[in-house]
């Protein structure tokens, strides 16, 4: 990005991507000395060894503020999130996806995270689908269909990756409109617009458009890549979805990763529904079916739909043969966390640290590592607010993001926290 | 999250945590005596730590009211190093083993726990702390060993405990850890079958259990990297078939509240789950494709 001498005139021989800042004249080496100043991360501790600067705090305090947001949006709307979503993304391959602010171009880069993204969100949500669209030289076209297997929509998007021509958003949406008009009523409707152009050509009244989406209860997020735009914030703002914009790369990969867990839900938006879904059992190891997905004799290993026979190659999906869902126990259970969720740990004041009353525990419940002794620094353990136990910031921000359980309330019987029948 | 574990050390070094059903309740009635089990065991640790002089061991012990660290073998407070003897883990294990034993039937005493409840061992908390450690591990690095999680389990599985126990399974399988499960009680646990497929570990139910040490060391001393080329015991009849919530009977086809995602077996009007009413629009908009209209229930 140029921001120092000189636009980007189109068409003139460019030199930024040696030079880029506001010394033109400087080398890349020297640059490191000039602007970096890599001595500048290094610290003194109190033997005098030299140590970098401690970033975990800062990166926990962030993180912390995260979770607290998030915790309390949550709470006071009674947790009711959409964990049945069909979701669209479309992604601009206009010109502008040409671009190469993001290295090597704007169109690789997407394409790269909406790779992790259909893998994190089919782990997250297991029983929703997920269909790509693209919009090239105006016009928007169907990449994949609606579908649960991450593989499929993986290889149609790395297989077609050029860009040309002009971005038509209210093309896009029309599409995507169609498509997800015919999906069940108790299903979310989703679309995730990745946007790198700074304009939109569209044949008619793009306004009309938005209108038909809001009724028909899509909520649409988009993630721009270049600037804001006021038609994709109206979009969002009518829709009541997310818009933001990335700045570099790492930030646009946070911003759609977190498009992954289910969205806080809208209660009129879906239709609260009994669906009907089977529970197939493994196939016996030695028994040889017909599969109803690659139509060839397979031995082993399959799944038997409980409805008509078919034998099914993988979970979750449809049956061919006679349309029913079919799913296993742990793909519903993937969705629990979501229900019941954890709550977030509280910091130990430096109070309650250097009281010599409180018996503290040495070392982090969960893996044992050993707290530093108590000082004047801010508070590196927290403390879960049911069972007390004192936990380190790398096992508090495990437990919130991968894992979900507390260890010491489920370490202990009689503390308990109130968890839902299940099974 | 850190994601896949670089290999740099060599391939077969790895971190065995071995979870210990403790449960008092299940020893007491096993044909096997804890103290003739907790031989076997110790006799496979140490062999563990003879394969490869750089491989760890942690035990974490299951208790029916607590779980608690007991040995940890990269802790260099063992006694016996500074002699160039391998430590003997027998003396420190044992008597942490007994004191947290002794603990969990204080915990037992203070909450009065009825003796006719079905007394599961905690193995989510366990397994929960496990995982902990192991992440601890993956930070420590790029030099790390391998690790896995060994389940020694007798008691039945604890349905309170399943929506935790799932998470731990998922955690596992993210992190790539495998879950062995070798289960000495009576019935096959349903819970550690699902762990050891879904992470890709061993499950085995020893036939004679006098010969624990050789399932143990046959099947699971095997490093990560053996088991490439080894052949191990294959899994056989999974079920992964849910329960409904109402009367908790396994049903091959069922329906699924999609508010809360709560199972019936049968068609109902309202989920007992989250209370939301079903085929009835929430606003004013009718929808279009819906099966019956129903009158809200008071």
């Amino acid at each position: 990005m140029n921001n120092g001498n000189g636009r980007r005139l189109n068409g003139e021989t460019e030199e930024d991507d040696d030079d880029e800042g506001s010394e033109g004249d400087l080398d890349a080496w020297e640059r490191t000395y000039a602007d970096e100043r890599s001595w500048e991360s290094l610290q003194e501790d109190e033997s005098g060894l030299l140590r970098p600067v401690d970033n975990t705090t800062l990166y926990h305090a962030q993180y912390r503020r995260r979770i607290r947001s998030l915790s309390s949006q949550a709470t006071t709307a009674r947790i009711q999130k959409g964990l049945i979503r069909y979701l669209y993304i479309v992604v601009d391959l206009s010109r502008a996806a040409a671009e190469m602010d993001y290295r090597p171009s704007r169109m690789a880069v997407v394409a790269k995270h909406v790779e992790a993204f259909i893998r994190e969100f089919f782990d997250q949500n297991p029983l929703s689908q997920l269909g790509l669209v693209t919009i090239k030289d105006g016009i928007a076209h169907c990449l994949t269909d609606l579908g649960g297997s991450p593989e499929s929509h993986v290889k149609a998007l790395m297989g077609k990756l050029e860009c040309s021509g002009e971005s038509s958003l209210q093309n896009a949406l029309d599409l995507v409109h169609g498509y997800l008009n015919q999906i069940p009523s108790y299903g979310h409707r989703e679309v995730l617009i990745l946007y790198s152009a700074l304009s939109t050509c569209d044949p008619g009244d793009i306004l009309e458009t938005i209108q038909k989406c809001k009724k028909s209860k899509m909520r649409c997020s988009v993630i721009g890549l270049s600037a804001e735009i006021f038609i994709c914030k109206h979009l969002c703002q009518e829709t009541g979805g997310s818009y933001s914009v990335a700045m570099d790369e790492s930030h646009f990969k946070e911003l759609i990763l977190e498009h992954a867990p289910p969205p806080p839900a809208i209660a009129e938006f879906a239709i609260a529904n009994l669906i009907k879904m089977g529970f197939p059992q493994r196939a016996a190891e030695s028994s040889i079916a017909i599969c109803s997905c690659h139509k060839e004799a397979k031995v082993g290993g399959g799944y038997t739909c409980p409805r008509c026979k078919a034998r099914v190659c993988e979970l979750p999906t449809e049956c061919r043969i006679c349309g029913l869902t079919l799913i296993s126990s742990p793909h519903l259970a993937r969705s629990y966390h979501h229900l019941f969720p954890i709550v977030p740990f509280d910091e130990v004041s430096p109070s309650v640290l250097n009281d010599p009353h409180n018996r503290l525990p040495r070392s982090c419940f969960g893996c044992q590592q050993s707290f530093p002794n108590p000082g004047n620094k801010p508070s590196l353990r927290v403390a879960c607010p049911k069972c007390k136990q004192h936990f380190c910031l790398d096992c508090d921000i495990y437990i919130h993001e991968s894992l979900h359980n507390c260890p010491g309330c489920e370490s202990f019987r009689h503390s308990k926290s109130p968890i839902a029948t299940e099974e | 999250m850190p994601s896949a574990p670089t290999k740099l050390y060599a391939d077969d070094v790895s971190l065995l945590v071995v979870l210990l059903d403790t449960n008092p309740f299940f020893w007491s009635t096993s044909s096997l005596p804890f103290s003739k089990f907790l031989s076997h065991v110790l006799s496979f640790l140490n062999s563990i730590l003879l394969l490869n002089q750089i491989n760890q061991i942690v035990v974490i012990a299951t208790g029916c009211n607590s779980c608690d660290y007991i040995y940890d073998s990269s802790l260099s407070t063992n006694p016996g190093i500074e002699n160039g003897k391998l430590p003997a883990l027998c003396s420190e294990l044992l008597k942490k083993l007994e004191d947290f034993v002794t603990r969990d039937e204080q915990l037992n005493k203070q909450h009065s726990l009825p003796p006719t409840t079905t007394s599961s061992s905690l193995l989510s908390g366990s397994l929960s702390m496990a995982l902990c450690y192991i992440q601890r591990v993956f930070r420590s690095g790029p030099l790390h060993p391998h690790p896995r999680i060994l389940c020694v389990q007798g008691s039945s599985d604890g349905p309170e405990q399943y929506v935790a126990i799932m998470n731990s399974i998922f955690s596992a399988q993210r992190s790539m850890v495998p879950i062995d499960s070798c289960y000495i009680g009576s019935n096959n646990s349903a819970f550690l079958q699902q762990a050891s497929y879904i992470t890709g570990g061993v499950y085995q139910k020893p036939q004679q259990l006098d010969g624990l040490f050789q399932y143990l060391s046959t099947v699971f001393a095997t490093d990560l990297h053996s088991r490439a080329f080894l052949q191990l015991p294959k899994s056989v009849g999974v079920d992964f078939r849910a329960s409904c919530f109402c009367h908790k009977k396994t049903i091959d086809m069922g329906y699924i509240c999609s508010v809360c995602l709560s199972i019936f077996c049968k068609h109902h009007k309202k989920c007992s789950t989250c209370g939301s009413v079903f085929g009835q629009a929430q606003s004013d908009v009718a929808s279009a494709s819906n099966l019956k209209r129903k009158t809200p229930e008071t």
